[in-house]
């Protein structure tokens, strides 16, 4: 029993080291954004001092060359908007898709699950002209594009769950009155609640950091978070390294609060979404 | 009530399968066919064949250069990301004073996008380097350490979430009674607990597997092919052949089928071989 816990405190402290160096690059970052631009790339991993310390200037620079919060609110818009489309419809679609059992529906099924391995790369270049050819090269646009790239995996997760859910709730709730769209919405809906909240979940993680697909789609025009980093160290002459820190602490920031305020429902999501997929 | 919910079809079907449509079916049919032409804006595509399958892998060919760098870093990255991300998940499943801590921890990386990841190794590795007056770009060696680093910062996590999922669905009855039967940890772990949790190897390999051949916001953050082209992956080279040069569209979109040909076979072969070992098991 004392070897056991003397086993343990060893495992503790080995665990707390490798915590320190998981941390340590997001310190080392949040470290220099507070550096002169100068004094970054060669002493990376001093603190500041009377010499080096900036205060927020790197901030305030970074924010200005980058407009950083349009980029903000752009990056914000477009998650939200996909994911709240991507969650409405390909639920209903994966219901309707395992209840109507036509040829149809069976083909479709195996043409979402098809997608699922295809790389971007395949359609990138194609997918790119389709948009500007149909004018979906704007904000509103790329939502549409999201929702099609992105109902593979959420229709396949949400028909291994509606395969679940008992036929005779459903019957009952016919009976009761409801038409087919009360029906889902009504009782559905709330039976897949869990599942919606892990595609939710993966699906924000996606965009939110997706960089190719709005570079190519609307980048020259609108810039997320990542096209704006991205942008800062685009072009030939030097970076400016101390925005440069700046802009990548103000991305991270946005995605830790994300992430402690949902981690049970993020770890959750994710170990159910893998069981699933 | 099949026919109830057929006129249902507009609103539960339509929109999910008219944006299927644009975004990925027609770009697929059409990335396919203009495989085999000679174009720049797609108007213009003139068939021309194998031509550009041919050309992808002419002289010193940056598309096998790129395809042996990934196999490469994708050999490494999966083997140490599920080496690393199971041991965690061992060690973070015996009761340790702290656990819930170090698992928010662990699984924290996973959550910064490709391109912030880059610049924030870019900067570590650089650092280090100054040093002995090199940087990243200095030497290939470099980049594919710095990829195969931060590859694990990112990964390991999200390998130890699925895997503690796996290790708790083992019954402590059966690790009891093989305790009892006299059984060492180390052929507990072999014989019962690495069985159990086949499925989640299966799915930790695969999304492994699929995210380092396909990985590119790293790959272009960290070292954007540098030094010469020799730390470019392969969907950094397809993106390179289609919007840096011009005239090679064709070729880029051949190159394109290809990688989806590799990774569609890869991970079709990975989870055909070890869904036989979790029906075995």
């Amino acid at each position: 029993m004392l070897r056991k816990k003397a086993f343990n405190f060893t495992l503790f402290l080995i665990l707390a080291f490798i915590s320190l160096v998981f941390l340590a690059p997001v310190a080392v970052v949040v470290m220099n954004s507070f550096k002169s631009r100068f004094s970054i790339s060669q002493t990376p991993f001093l603190l500041p001092d009377s010499d080096t310390f900036v205060r927020l200037d790197n901030y305030s620079t970074g924010i200005i060359d980058t407009d950083f919060l349009t980029a903000f609110f752009w990056s914000l818009f477009i998650t939200v908007c996909s994911v709240a489309v991507i969650v409405i419809f390909t639920s209903m679609t994966a219901w309707f898709i395992v209840r109507s059992k036509d040829i149809f529906s069976k083909v479709m099924y195996y043409l979402f699950v098809f997608s699922m391995i295809v790389p971007f790369q395949m359609v990138m270049f194609s997918m790119s002209k389709v948009a500007n050819v149909l004018g979906l090269d704007n904000p509103i646009g790329i939502v549409l594009l999201y929702l099609g790239f992105g109902s593979g995996l959420s229709v396949f997760m949400f028909a291994g769950f509606v395969k679940t859910v008992p036929r005779g709730v459903e019957e009952a709730a016919i009976i009761d009155g409801c038409n087919t769209f009360q029906l889902f919405w009504r009782v559905v809906f709330h039976l897949l609640r869990p599942t919606a909240i892990t595609i939710a979940i993966l699906n924000t993680m996606w965009i939110w950091n997706d960089y190719l697909l709005p570079y190519l789609v609307i980048g020259s025009d609108y810039k997320t978070i990542p096209i704006a980093i991205q942008y800062l160290k685009g072009g030939y002459g030097s970076v400016d390294m101390g925005a440069m820190m700046a802009m990548l602490v103000l991305a991270i920031v946005p995605v830790i609060i994300f992430y402690l305020s949902c981690q049970k429902y993020i770890i959750k999501g994710v170990a159910a979404g893998a069981i699933k997929g | 009530m099949k026919r109830s919910i057929r006129k249902w079809f507009p609103i539960f079907v339509l929109p999910t399968f008219i944006a299927f449509l644009i975004a990925f079916l027609i770009p697929f049919v059409m990335g396919l066919y203009l495989s085999f032409c000679e174009f720049r804006t797609v108007s213009d595509a003139k068939f021309v064949g194998f031509e550009n399958y041919i050309s992808a892998f002419k002289g010193n060919s940056d598309f096998l250069n790129a395809l042996i760098f990934t196999v490469l870093f994708s050999l490494v990255s999966v083997i140490t990301i599920n080496l690393f991300g199971f041991l965690l998940a061992l060690t973070l499943t015996r009761g340790i004073r702290g656990t819930n801590f170090f698992r928010t921890v662990f699984f924290m990386p996973n959550l910064i996008g490709g391109i912030v990841l880059g610049y924030i190794w870019q900067l570590i590795i650089n650092g280090f380097l100054y040093n002995y007056g090199y940087s990243i770009t200095s030497k290939w060696e470099f980049g594919f350490l710095g990829l195969i680093v931060l590859m694990n910062w990112q990964m390991i996590g999200y390998t130890m979430i699925i895997y503690i999922a796996g290790i708790q669905n083992v019954p402590d009855e059966l690790i009891e009674a093989a305790r009892v039967d006299g059984a060492t940890p180390f052929k507990t772990l072999r014989t019962i607990i690495i069985p159990s949790v086949m499925p989640s190897i299966t799915i930790c390999l695969f999304l492994t597997i699929t995210n380092s051949f396909k990985l590119f916001d790293q790959n272009l953050a960290l070292t954007a092919g540098a030094p010469a082209k020799q730390t470019r992956m392969l969907a950094l080279d397809i993106y390179s052949t289609f919007y840096g040069k011009i005239g090679y569209e064709g070729v880029g979109q051949a190159k394109a089928v290809m990688f989806f040909i590799i990774v569609a076979t890869i991970a079709l072969l990975q989870l055909f071989l070890t869904r036989r070992r979790e029906v075995e098991s």
